[in-house]
C-alpha cells in the first residue's frame, strides 16, 4: 500500500512529465506552423544582463576591460572559404559573437560521411554546405548578415568574382576585414594566396593534417609576413613516423576534436585581430599527440614565386606596419633572426638556429616537403618551337 | 620515390618552357601550345611502347580538359571518363585529375572523384615548375593511380567490365 505522501510524489512527477510533454508538443506545433521563436533582430548591442539579451556576456568583455569596444564587431565583415569541419565551426563562433557580415564559399554538399565533425546535422545531407550553414547561422543570430557562394574558387570563371567579393564585400562596400582559409587542399590555399597578395588583403590560413592529429593557423599580411607561396607549406610534426603511417586504402582521417580546437584557435585569433586585444599569433600549431602548441613568426621570402608578394614586400619596407595592432608593438622588435633560404625567421621561446637544409624549422614545426634543386632526370628535353597554331595542334591531338 | 619505369616514361616527355596560367592571356596561348606538343609526344611514346592509355582534349580556352583513360586486364579494356579544370594558380599547382564515375567507389579519392596522389607527387611537381605540364601530371599522377587502384577495384567487384559493341 502506498502512503498518501508517496502518492503525492507520484502525482507531482507525473504532472512535471505532462508539462514537459506539453512543452515539447507546443514547440513541435509551432515549428510545423513555422512559428518557432525566432530571435528578433537587435538594433544595438546591450550590456544589460537579462536572460533575453544574447550579447550580455560578450559586452561584459568591455565592462571588464578585456576589449575596448566590443560592439565594433558589428561593423566587421569576414570571408570564410571552405565550410567544412573547421570553417563551419569558425563561422558559428563568429556568428554567436555577433560579427556584422559573413561571406561563405564552398562548392561541396553535406554528406553523412561528414557527421563525425561538428555543426552539420544528418537532416541536412544533400544540401549545399553554404546553404545549410546559412540557415543554421541565420537562426542562431539574425543580426549577422550571411552571404553564400556555392562554387569552386580555383577555376578561372569563379576566381575573378571571388576577388571582387574580397575587394568590395564589406558592409560598406569596401574590402572585407579578414579572409579565413578553411579549405582542405593546397590548390585552394594557393588560389586564396594569389587573390590576397594581389589585393593586399590580410588573411588567416588554417589546416588540419590528413592524419587528424595536428593542425595550425597562420596569419598572412601580404609583404609583412611570409605568404603561402614563400616556402613549402609549414606543418606541425605529429610525432608519427611517416613511414609507419598506413596510407593504403585511405586518403584522409578526421576528428571533430582536432577540427574544433583548430576552429577555436582560428576564431579566437580572428576576434583578437578584429577587436584589437591580446596578441595575435603569426603561426600557432597544435600537436594533439603531445598537447603541444608551437608558435613562431615567418618573414616573407624576397625571392617568393608570387610577384605580388615581392611587390608588397618592397612597399612595406618603406612603410613598416604592425600587423596585429597596438598590442603587439614590443613583439615587433624581437623579430631579428637570421634568414635562411626560405626567408623564414623565428621568434618564440625556442629560438633555434635554423639550417635551411633541415626539414624541422622550429621545435615541432617542419616544412611539408623540401624542394631540392631540379635534377636532369625529372623530364625530357624542352618542347621545340613550333610553327603550328593552337588550333592545328588541337586537331593533331584529336587525330591521334 | 618514383619507380624506374615512371622515371623512364617521364624522361621522354618534352618539358615546357613558358610559365603562364589561364589568367595570362597571350602567354597562356603559348603555354597551351606547349601543353599540346608535350601531350602529343607523350601519347605517341605510349603508342609505340604498346602502352596507349588515355586521350585528352580541352575547350577552346584550354581551361577545361576531358577525355578517356583505360586499363587493360585479362584482355579486357576498362574505360573511364577523365576530367579536370586548370586552376588559376597553374602551373604552380598541378591540375586535380578526376574520374567522376569512380567517386564513392574507392577511399583513394577526394570528393568529386579527384584522385588521391602519393606524397611524392607534390614535391616533385613543385621543383619542376614550370617545366612539368599536363602530360607529366598524367604520367606521374593518374598512370600510377590506375595501375594500383583499378586492379583492386576489379578484384573487389566495384568496377565491372562493360561489354562494348
Ligand atoms: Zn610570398
Amino acid at each position: 500500500m502506498s502512503s498518501s505522501s508517496d502518492l503525492e510524489l507520484k502525482v507531482q512527477r507525473l504532472e512535471s512529465k505532462l508539462k514537459e510533454a506539453q512543452e515539447l508538443l507546443e514547440h513541435e506545433r509551432r515549428k510545423n506552423e513555422g512559428a518557432v521563436t525566432k530571435r528578433e533582430k537587435i538594433g544595438q548591442m546591450s550590456a544589460e544582463v537579462i536572460d533575453s539579451n544574447p550579447y550580455s556576456r560578450l559586452m561584459a568583455l568591455q565592462r571588464m576591460g578585456v576589449v575596448e569596444n566590443y560592439e565594433r564587431i558589428r561593423q566587421m565583415s569576414v570571408v570564410v572559404v571552405g565550410v567544412g569541419g573547421v570553417g563551419s565551426v569558425t563561422a558559428e563562433m563568429l556568428t554567436r559573437c555577433g560579427v556584422g557580415k559573413l561571406v561563405l564559399f564552398d562548392y561541396d554538399k553535406v554528406e553523412l560521411a561528414n557527421m563525425n565533425r561538428l555543426f552539420f546535422t544528418p537532416d541536412q545531407a544533400g544540401m549545399s554546405k553554404v546553404q545549410a550553414a546559412a540557415m543554421t547561422l541565420q537562426d542562431i543570430n539574425p543580426d549577422t548578415q550571411i552571404e553564400t557562394y556555392n562554387y569552386n574558387i580555383t577555376t578561372v570563371d569563379n576566381f575573378d568574382n571571388f576577388c571582387k567579393i574580397i575587394a568590395n564585400g564589406s558592409l560598406t562596400g569596401g574590402p572585407v576585414d579578414l579572409v579565413l582559409s578553411c579549405v582542405d587542399n593546397y590548390e585552394a590555399r594557393m588560389a586564396i594566396n594569389t587573390a590576397c597578395n594581389e589585393l593586399g588583403q590580410t588573411w588567416f590560413e588554417s589546416g588540419v593534417a590528413e592524419n587528424a592529429v595536428s593542425g595550425h593557423i597562420q596569419l598572412i599580411v601580404p609583404g609583412v609576413t611570409a605568404c603561402f607561396a614563400c616556402a613549402p607549406p609549414l606543418v606541425v610534426a605529429s610525432q608519427i613516423d611517416e613511414k609507419t603511417l598506413k596510407r593504403e586504402g585511405v586518403c584522409a582521417a578526421s576528428l571533430p576534436t582536432t577540427m574544433g580546437i583548430v576552429a577555436g584557435m582560428l576564431a579566437q585569433n580572428t576576434l583578437k585581430k578584429l577587436l584589437g586585444f591580446g596578441t595575435v599569433s603569426y603561426y600557432l600549431g597544435y600537436n594533439a599527440m603531445q598537447d603541444f602548441f608551437p608558435t613562431m613568426r615567418i618573414k616573407p621570402n624576397p625571392t617568393c614565386d608570387d610577384s605580388n608578394c615581392r611587390t608588397k614586400q618592397l612597399e612595406m619596407k618603406d612603410r613598416p606596419q604592425t600587423p596585429t595592432g597596438a598590442a603587439n608593438k614590443e613583439d615587433e622588435e624581437d623579430v631579428v633572426h637570421e634568414d635562411n633560404d626560405w626567408g623564414i625567421s623565428l621568434v618564440g621561446e625556442n629560438e633555434p638556429d635554423v639550417e635551411p637544409e633541415e626539414k624541422e624549422i622550429a621545435t615541432g614545426i617542419k616544412l611539408a616537403y623540401t624542394v631540392p634543386a631540379p635534377t636532369s632526370d625529372d623530364g625530357g628535353d624542352l618542347v621545340q618551337d613550333t610553327e603550328l597554331s593552337l588550333e592545328e595542334l588541337q586537331r593533331q591531338m584529336g587525330n591521334l | 620515390m618514383v619507380d624506374e619505369s615512371t622515371k623512364k616514361t617521364l624522361s621522354k616527355i618534352p618539358l615546357l618552357k613558358t610559365k603562364a596560367g589561364p589568367r595570362d592571356k597571350d602567354l597562356w596561348v603559348q603555354r597551351l601550345k606547349e601543353e599540346y606538343q608535350s601531350l602529343i609526344q607523350y601519347v605517341q611514346n605510349n603508342k609505340s611502347a604498346d602502352n596507349d592509355w588515355f586521350r585528352l582534349e580541352s575547350n577552346k580556352e584550354g581551361t577545361k580538359w576531358f577525355g578517356k583513360c583505360w586499363h587493360v586486364q585479362d584482355m579486357l579494356k576498362y574505360e573511364f571518363d577523365v576530367e579536370f579544370d586548370i586552376p588559376v594558380t597553374y602551373p604552380t599547382t598541378a591540375p586535380e585529375i578526376a574520374l567522376p564515375e569512380l567517386d564513392g567507389k574507392t577511399a583513394k579519392m577526394y570528393r568529386g572523384g579527384k584522385i588521391c596522389l602519393t606524397d611524392h607527387f607534390k614535391p616533385l611537381w613543385a621543383r619542376n615548375v614550370p617545366k612539368f605540364g599536363i602530360a607529366h601530371a598524367m604520367a606521374l599522377g593518374l598512370g600510377p593511380w590506375l595501375a594500383v587502384e583499378i586492379p583492386e577495384m576489379i578484384e573487389k567487384g566495384v568496377v565491372k567490365y562493360n561489354e562494348k559493341e
